[in-house]
């Protein structure tokens, strides 16, 4: 498992590459990307600044990578998420997991970035025309996480 | 008996204040009167802190909830919901 939390960009493809290096039991791989977007409930967006509580951050996503390896049948799993300044179209957040099947790591990917959006402390300000705001939490993430929670697996 | 509090994102903005170490009042025993203590401060604690159902809480790094107790030296965080990924 591997966790950064990080201000820098990263490489997609290098890191699918590093994940599964050498390991030729890995018949598939999922990834998530997530990007910044120039607007946000109608508002447009210049400039976004995430902040996070070091220490907690990675703690809770080891535990949430940690419960989807027990769920499902993954291999490896890697999650950055950055922070810091960031613009529309950067890259912000990527969750690599590697298995034999395309079904558990489809699903493990979906599992961590559904408990990612819902439990791991970090909060988008957006910058837009009309000055600065903290982005609202969604009904819908709480929604899809606890999906998982009535899922008996 | 003390405590180091966190705060974060708007709330932070909100106090003023991104932490502090606080040395706990007798019969505060959990993040409930911790909560009811910090309220109590009027002003700015008041107005940020009073409605709880916008408030999220971590005891020493993991997601707690308002009857989790707290003792010596645990480090207690406070912020609204999160909105990563």
């Amino acid at each position: 498992m591997t966790i950064r939390v990080q201000t820098g960009d990263f490489d997609v493809g290098a890191e699918i590459a590093a994940l599964r290096q050498g390991d030729a039991r890995i018949g598939a791989v999922a990834a998530f990307i997530g990007l910044v977007r120039d607007i946000n409930d109608g508002s447009q967006v210049n400039r976004m600044t995430l902040e996070h509580y070091p220490g907690m951050t990675e703690r809770s996503l080891e535990r949430i990578v940690l419960e989807a390896k027990t769920r499902f049948s993954v291999d490896h799993a890697l999650v950055i998420h950055r922070v810091g300044e960031l613009l529309p179209t950067d890259q912000i957040v990527l969750v690599v997991t590697a298995g034999g099947h395309r079904g558990d790591v489809f699903a493990a990917c979906e599992f961590i970035m559904d408990f990612l959006k819902t439990e791991a402390p970090f909060w988008k300000k957006e910058q837009g025309a009309k000055g600065d705001s903290w982005v609202a939490s969604r009904q819908s993430d709480d929604d899809a996480a606890a999906r998982w929670r009535d899922k008996a697996v | 008996m003390s405590a180091r509090l966190l705060f974060f994102a708007s709330l932070r903005e909100q106090l003023g204040s991104s932490g502090e170490t606080l040395e706990l009042p007798d019969g505060v025993r959990d993040v409930k009167g911790l909560r009811a203590f910090l309220v109590a401060r009027g002003g700015q604690w008041q107005a940020a802190l009073a409605d709880g159902r916008s408030l999220r809480v971590a005891v020493n790094q993991d997601l707690a909830t308002w009857v989790t107790a707290i003792k010596d030296g645990d480090e207690i965080a406070f912020f609204p919901p999160v909105t990563g990924g």
